[in-house]
């Protein structure tokens, strides 16, 4: 699988160096270049500087071709503007966006150009269950 | 008309303080305290402070009430997530995104926002009517319909001078509706000759303006062949 990754913070670098280990052909863009330090010495994917809402920057990483489009970066405007330039432009089959913001990350997931993970929600859901033990009933 | 404005920078300050002498109800949603209190100074109570992309901030604005959206922040995700949310969260009917890369416009049209305004694209217009090196000026873009209008000078030594229009070898989907020569407008046919000093109106195919731009200047043609 042809995988980009716009945004090599700790998800994005994590989450390539897991899908590269896999044998997927990754490639990572960031707009600051020393992010890509985190991606270890291990790492066997291409490497793109620049931003993740450019075009061109995009094309250079090989969205054409790309099975899936993440978008990662610490920005919500940038990691859903990127992916709408991927599911609208590119046509990419697979696109995520990581969306802090939980009314964004509604707003976003209900025009359905996109999956959204919102990990505000995932970890409240996750400790309320710990210190309830109960799973049952994630909130909104 | 309720127009909120995100971005109190000074495309935002001066874009409110019309509004308001248009008499125009206005709020300007800013982040920055600084910017904030400049902008109460000087224009009064007008401003809100938060980060305009937040829904709750939108929210406060009074976002659902709001005849026209404007987002004018440096930042084009930003303006981008402004308008849509403005848009699909808040049932605003009009908005308008500033823009800083000329090629997010297609972007924006295809999510929907309905008029972008592109600082980078005005002044590449202006510098190509200023320097002649760039053979066509852009007079008008109709991008939905894949036309646009330009303008094309015959300098001294220009490799179309002295030939006749049925001679140029535009493509099929380029006509020259219109030929200024010394300051009055002539509608020419397949035999006028082009003279030194004409500007040349021309109507084309977006994909075919390279054709164009080729024909009329020669540095163009020498480098593409």
């Amino acid at each position: 699988m042809r995988v980009i990754i716009v945004g090599c913070g700790r998800l994005g670098a994590h989450l390539a160096r897991r899908l590269d280990r896999e044998g997927n052909e990754v490639t990572v863009i960031d707009r600051n270049a020393e992010s890509f330090a985190r991606l270890g010495s291990e790492f066997h994917g291409r490497m793109v500087f620049g931003t993740g809402i450019d075009e061109d920057i995009l094309r250079r990483a090989g969205i054409e071709s790309a099975d899936a489009f993440i978008a990662v970066t610490n920005g919500d405007n940038t990691n859903a503007m990127a992916s709408e330039i991927a599911r609208l432009v590119f046509n990419v089959p697979r696109v995520v966006a990581r969306l802090y913001d939980p009314v964004r990350e509604d707003t976003f997931h209900t025009l359905g150009l996109m999956e959204t993970v919102c990990p505000t929600i995932m970890g409240s859901d996750k400790i309320h269950e710990l210190i309830t033990g109960n799973g049952a009933s994630p909130s909104s | 008309m309720y127009i909120i404005v995100v971005g109190g920078g000074k495309v935002g300050y001066y874009l409110a303080k019309s509004l308001l002498n248009d008499g125009h109800e206005v709020l300007v949603i800013e982040k920055d305290k600084r910017k904030c209190d400049m902008i109460s100074a000087e224009l009064g109570g007008i401003v809100q402070r938060g980060d305009g992309t937040d829904s709750t901030v939108m929210e406060e604005a009074g976002m659902s009430r709001a005849d026209l959206t404007v987002a004018v922040t440096g930042d084009d995700e930003d303006n981008l997530m402004i308008c849509q949310m403005a848009k699909k969260k808040f049932g605003v009917k009009r908005t308008i995104a500033r823009i800083n890369n000329p090629k997010n416009e297609r972007i924006f049209k295809l999510l929907g926002i309905d008029h972008t305004v592109s600082v980078t694209d005005l002044i590449l217009a202006q510098i190509e009517r200023e320097i002649p090196a760039h053979s066509l000026v852009h007079l008008l873009t109709l991008r939905e319909a894949g036309t646009s209008f330009v303008e094309a000078k015959v300098p001294e030594g220009s490799p179309v001078a002295g030939k006749l229009i049925k001679d140029l070898n535009i493509p099929d989907d380029c006509v020259i509706p219109l030929i200024i020569r010394k300051g009055k407008g002539i509608v020419p046919h397949g035999e006028t000759p082009l003279v030194v000093g004409d500007e040349v109106v021309a109507v084309t195919a977006l994909e075919h303006e390279d054709v164009l731009e080729r024909v009329f200047s020669g540095l163009t043609i020498t480098k593409g062949q």
